[in-house]
């Protein structure tokens, strides 16, 4: 029964033909959200659970989800290694949440023995605003965005607590705090744009899908 | 200073959306959290008793203890999730006060209130409800539910009331798309559902929250059924640590979730995982002793 998957590439596979073909990694989180982001801007759609899947897209996005379980996934099912290829290879990857605390470097505050993929020079702590009562929204300026404010929605969300000299700080929160990171074609946040509407971190990301394809 | 905003719809709706593809798992001691963290759940619902055992042993089911809830916040990072009665707001309120992530109103515990559900818009802390059919699920909705998981039979190890219930609620969402708005008054009429909600169900052909399924759910087949049916993800409760190797099967269920379509994965994780929970057939179950019956 194809309607329980929740890919958005079905829908507009003949408008979107051209576009560049995106993953949404698809072990648990919210694939859904980020699959209609992605359609919505052109993209060709694919969920990514197995190796060969991942051979076949230009750019991956990690959704929000549960780090813990992604990780275990990854790496139970032969993803983890692929995935850390093609994040050295240059594939652009721009994770939510815990696609972020996938992509940090060091992960605080994680489970016994759980791993992050890496790539990104920074150390992330998990669920670093405590429990869902603290969960919020707020707007935020992200000067690579433009001047206009993005409304952004922080659930059980982890913050950047250092960044290292290979990767950018792209937003902090008022007290100082780093939520947004960039670094070569890889972007994280601890926020969730794909439920909030603004598409513009999304673009962001496309670009440099088209751009290393382009190459 | 920038505005922050704790507790919206979009905070509140958004964690469910987080947890989707996942396997929230009963627990009721911190040993069993410990299981159920390491396996991969996405979310712990902490217990006293697992509903096979509040259906054994009877008597009136309420709140767990918060020394027990504490506990397993403590010994896991993943949210953790309590049961409130029906109705119970005051217990509602205390779940708020300990700072789980999710708020349970559950029909697997004794109803405090057989006329009105909790007023949940009043809470920080985001609700899940259980619902039989639509208009139940839009009522809960309603009502500030920000996710729902449509009933089971919980504590049987009985699949087949999950699957009336998924089928129930997806079919008649598909009634209301070929609907014509002319005709959509009287379909919120005959569901006791708000029309706001039943035109917008119409519209999108997905409820506006995240549907969970709950109650009976005993392999990894039968998790892999639900989410095939349409599900987001599942709640298990009895069926893992009433099982012969809470482990194994634990991660067996979340593997064939995420794998729900993969044949081949469900058979191999469906390997060796020692004896599922005896069970209860539901038809063998006297009326007055099931509790999707219990909420309106």
């Amino acid at each position: 029964m194809t309607a329980a998957l929740p890919n958005g590439s079905s829908d507009a596979g003949d408008r979107n033909a051209s576009g560049p073909r995106v993953g949404v990694l698809a072990l648990q989180g919210d694939v859904r959200e980020h699959a209609q982001v992605l359609t919505a801007l052109g993209a060709r759609v694919d969920l990514v659970r197995r190796p060969e899947e991942l051979d076949l897209v230009e750019g991956l996005v990690i959704p929000g989800g549960e780090s813990s379980v992604m990780d275990k996934l990854a790496r139970m099912f032969g993803l983890a290694e692929p995935l850390k290829a093609a994040i050295a290879g240059g594939l652009p990857v721009y994770g939510t949440c815990a696609g972020l605390i996938m992509l940090a470097d060091t992960v605080l505050d994680a489970i016994a023995g759980q791993q992050s993929l890496g790539g990104i020079d920074v150390a992330v702590r998990r669920n670093a605003f405590g429990s869902q009562n603290q969960s919020f929204e707020t707007d935020l300026v992200i000067p690579v965005l433009g001047e206009a404010p993005m409304h952004a929605a922080f659930i059980r969300g982890p913050v950047v607590e250092s960044v290292g000299p290979a990767a950018t700080a792209l937003a902090g929160l008022d007290d100082g705090r780093v939520v947004a990171v960039e670094q070569g074609n890889l972007l994280g946040t601890s926020f969730h744009p794909e439920i909030t509407g603004d598409h513009r971190f999304h673009e962001y990301f496309l670009e440099k899908v088209r751009a290393r394809a382009a190459r | 200073m920038t505005v922050s905003e704790t507790g919206s719809s979009r905070v509140k709706r958004g964690l469910a959306e987080m947890l989707k593809g996942g396997v929230i798992m009963d627990v009721v001691t911190t040993e069993q959290a410990r299981i159920a963290e390491d396996a991969g759940a996405v979310a712990v619902m902490a217990l006293e008793r697992v509903p096979a055992d509040i259906r054994s042993q009877g008597g009136v089911a309420r709140m767990s203890d918060p020394d027990l809830i504490d506990a397993i916040i403590a010994e896991v990072s993943i949210p953790v999730m309590a049961k409130a009665r029906i109705g119970h707001f005051v217990e509602a309120q205390v779940l708020q006060a300990l700072d789980v992530d999710y708020i349970d109103e559950s029909e697997v515990l004794s109803p405090a209130d057989y006329v009105n559900h909790i007023d949940k818009w009043s809470f920080n802390t985001p609700f899940v409800c259980g619902a039989t059919n639509l208009g139940e699920a839009l009522r809960r909705i309603n009502e500030g539910a920000a996710m729902i998981r449509s009933k089971g039979e919980a504590g049987t190890g009985d699949v087949s009331e999950a699957t009336k219930h998924i089928r129930k609620i997806n079919s008649e969402i598909n009634v209301l798309r070929s609907m014509t708005k002319d005709e959509l008054y009287v379909a919120a009429k005959e569901l006791q559902a708000p029309y706001e909600l039943v035109l917008e169900v119409a519209e999108t052909g997905k409820l506006p929250v995240v549907l969970f399924v709950a109650g009976g759910v005993a392999t990894p087949a039968d998790a892999a059924m639900m989410m095939q049916l349409g599900a987001d993800g599942v709640f298990v409760g009895s069926g893992i640590f009433k099982s012969g190797n809470p482990e194994a099967r634990a991660a067996a269920v979340v593997k064939a979730t995420t794998f729900h379509d993969d044949p081949a994965v469900i058979a191999e994780v469906s390997r060796g995982l020692g004896e599922a929970m005896v069970g209860i057939n539901v038809a063998d179950l006297a009326a007055p002793h099931r509790l999707a019956e219990r909420g309106w």
